[in-house]
């Protein structure tokens, strides 16, 4: 059902929600950006619809709401442990259509790959999303070409034309307050992306041949490892474990999981001194194959979402779908060498 | 196998005995009541210095062996445990080895170092079932004499089938072989080398000269299995750190057949 709501209205609504829900939503922390005096938009809780930033594209994604960067598994004492308590709300996330697609590639690792994670699925069971819809597209992004533009499995949607705010409702938990609070009921159809500035190709003839491809060797200088592209996507979903102590008390602690990046140094350190993937071109061949092709393999369909996020972070200006679109000359390079 | 409870919420279990090995390697025979096959492994933990993937070494009836090098932040923790006191266990996770995989076939099995653990459990087998197997080959290398793991148990495996005990270098005059376990693999005579299995845990290095050692003297592919080792946090498809290719260490292996395991590049 569609509705058409003006400010104060919309914050009824809002204020309704905020009862039962913490409600997240892009919004600006000035001057929480990378260089003085700018800004950073990312995901925080709101209160009224003036926080959420429709007209740029957030920094970060949601994923912190549903993988806290830091996550406390367990307490324990010396001989016994302690799960952590969950969140005591449930949330609502606004969110752009490339990030809940996203949503679709999380739950394929944390609810489908092999085991089902305890603590990913009780926060998951309890959230409600509401699209963000985009009227044209931001730097950077490629949802176009990764079919991401379009998206249905939202709850409610959510466009602002300047003076009102247009909702498609398709939750009947929202139903009355919607129905308590419209200015008028109107049909809406949330906007969407129908063409990026950025285009990518991904060949569908890659194989691990790949790998001997020269076009990894420029991101072994390039590259400095800083994991930035990892922790901006929507869509990555790794984590180390990490037990603290506490220092009055050094027999009592936590083990968290924390994200981590298959970028940085130390990733895939076993004891003893072994590691993998010593350069940075190899870390990036991993990262870019496991994004657009191996878990394809996997799962039936491309991780990336195109959202553009880990260009717009990069400090050394590397762009990921410029490296997709070498990806089909990489694959002529191996099949020359090979024939 | 999708499990509702909270996977990462560790068990205690006591440490039955400690079997010395060298300074550095020992098997901690842990209670565990439970199934459990060679292969699989354990996450072991202590609160406060964090977990470790470690192998299972040997499967008793109400017990697992765990055979712990003392190279990192958690095994040295470990290792000031004696008998009567405990860790958290998590597990057992992983495919493991399948005996069914060898029985009535010529088996050999190649070990390098702590390599030896996870697949002692087929040894193990294959000794107490020497029958099962056409004939049994194990072929373990160390880096020397004071290395070598399992000392008392090759006493029995020596008396069921064919072991060949090698140190990369000992002082002269030494009771052992002294050589790499490659050489060897051209000195195996077969029936049958097409229906021939192999079995390679070790060291990468030692695991693609073995593997290629046994194709070229004519073993099949899809004959060899091999196991992998990775950084794990989790053990169970999520932490992302074992992947290789559309591959889970954790969840897919650590046991490959060979088939599979050529393709896992790095």
């Amino acid at each position: 059902m569609g509705y058409s709501l003006n400010i104060d209205n919309m914050n009824t609504v809002i204020k309704k929600w905020s009862e039962s829900y913490l409600i997240y939503a892009p919004k600006c922390f000035e001057g929480g950006g990378t260089f003085s005096d700018t800004d950073v938009v990312r995901y925080g809780q709101i209160e009224n619809v003036e926080e959420i930033v429709f007209n740029k594209k957030s920094d970060f994604s949601f994923k912190e709401v549903l993988l806290p960067i830091s996550e406390t598994l367990f307490y324990f004492t010396e001989d016994s442990v302690k799960e952590a308590d969950e969140r005591k709300k449930k949330a609502i996330i606004f969110l752009r259509s490339c990030d809940l697609h996203s949503v679709r590639r999380l739950d394929e690792i944390y609810l489908n790959n092999g085991f089902e994670d305890y603590y990913y699925k009780r926060l998951r069971e309890n959230v409600k999303f509401i699209l963000l819809g985009c009227k044209s597209s931001f730097e950077n992004c490629f949802c176009v070409d990764m079919q991401t533009n379009k998206v249905d499995s939202y709850h409610a949607s959510i466009d602002y034309d300047g003076e009102s705010f247009l909702i498609d409702n398709k939750c009947s938990d929202f139903e009355n307050d919607f129905e308590n609070s419209f200015n008028k009921k109107q049909d809406v159809i949330p906007s969407y992306v129908t063409e990026n500035h950025v285009k990518v190709n991904i060949p569908d003839n890659i194989t691990l041949d790949i790998i001997k491809s020269k076009m990894w060797d420029e991101y072994d200088s390039r590259c400095i490892s800083c994991g930035r592209c990892n922790f901006v996507c929507p869509t990555c979903t790794c984590f180390t474990m990490q037990d603290i102590f506490y220092t009055d008390n050094g027999k009592a602690g936590e083990r968290r999981r924390v994200w981590a990046s298959c970028m940085v140094d130390g990733y895939t350190d076993v004891a003893g001194g072994g590691s993998y993937r010593k350069n940075n071109g190899q870390r990036m061949r991993f990262k870019v194959l496991h994004k657009v092709y191996d878990y394809k393999k996997r799962n039936g369909y491309h991780m990336c979402v195109g959202c553009g996020r880990c260009d717009d972070i990069c400090p050394q200006y590397i762009s990921y779908s410029n490296c997709i679109n070498k990806l089909e000359n990489a694959m002529k390079e191996v099949n020359e060498i090979e024939s | 196998m999708k499990l509702n409870h909270n996977e990462y919420i560790p068990f205690l279990s006591e440490i039955k005995e400690v079997i010395k090995h060298t300074d550095i390697e020992y098997t901690f025979r842990m209670s565990y009541i439970g199934n459990v096959k060679p292969g699989q492994f354990f996450e072991v933990s202590i609160p406060k210095y964090g977990e470790a993937p470690i192998s299972v070494s040997g499967i008793g009836n109400d017990t697992v062996d765990l055979t712990i090098r003392r190279v990192g932040k958690v095994t040295e923790e470990v290792f000031e445990k004696y008998a009567g006191d405990k860790l958290f266990l998590r597990g057992p996770y992983g495919n493991g080895f399948d005996v069914e995989n060898y029985k009535g076939k010529e088996l050999v099995i190649i070990a390098g170092g702590t390599g030896l653990s996870p697949v002692k459990g087929i040894v193990d087998y294959f000794s107490q079932n020497a029958s099962e197997a056409k004939s049994t080959t194990l072929i373990a290398g160390f880096k020397s004499p004071n290395d070598i793991l399992f000392t008392e148990d090759f006493k029995s495996w020596e008396k069921n089938m064919n072991v060949i005990l090698t140190v990369d270098s000992a002082e002269e005059n030494s009771k052992y072989n002294v050589g790499l376990v490659t050489q060897y693999i051209p000195e195996l005579k077969f029936e049958n080398i097409s229906e021939a299995v192999a079995v390679v845990v070790g060291p990468p290095a030692m695991m693609r000269f073995s593997t290629k050692g046994l194709l070229d003297v004519g073993f099949e592919e899809k004959n060899i299995w091999i196991s992998q080792e990775r950084k794990m946090c989790c053990g169970i498809g999520k932490c992302g750190h074992c992947k290789v290719d559309d591959t889970y260490i954790c969840l897919d292996g650590p046991v490959f057949n060979y088939t599979k395991g050529k393709d896992l590049i790095d």
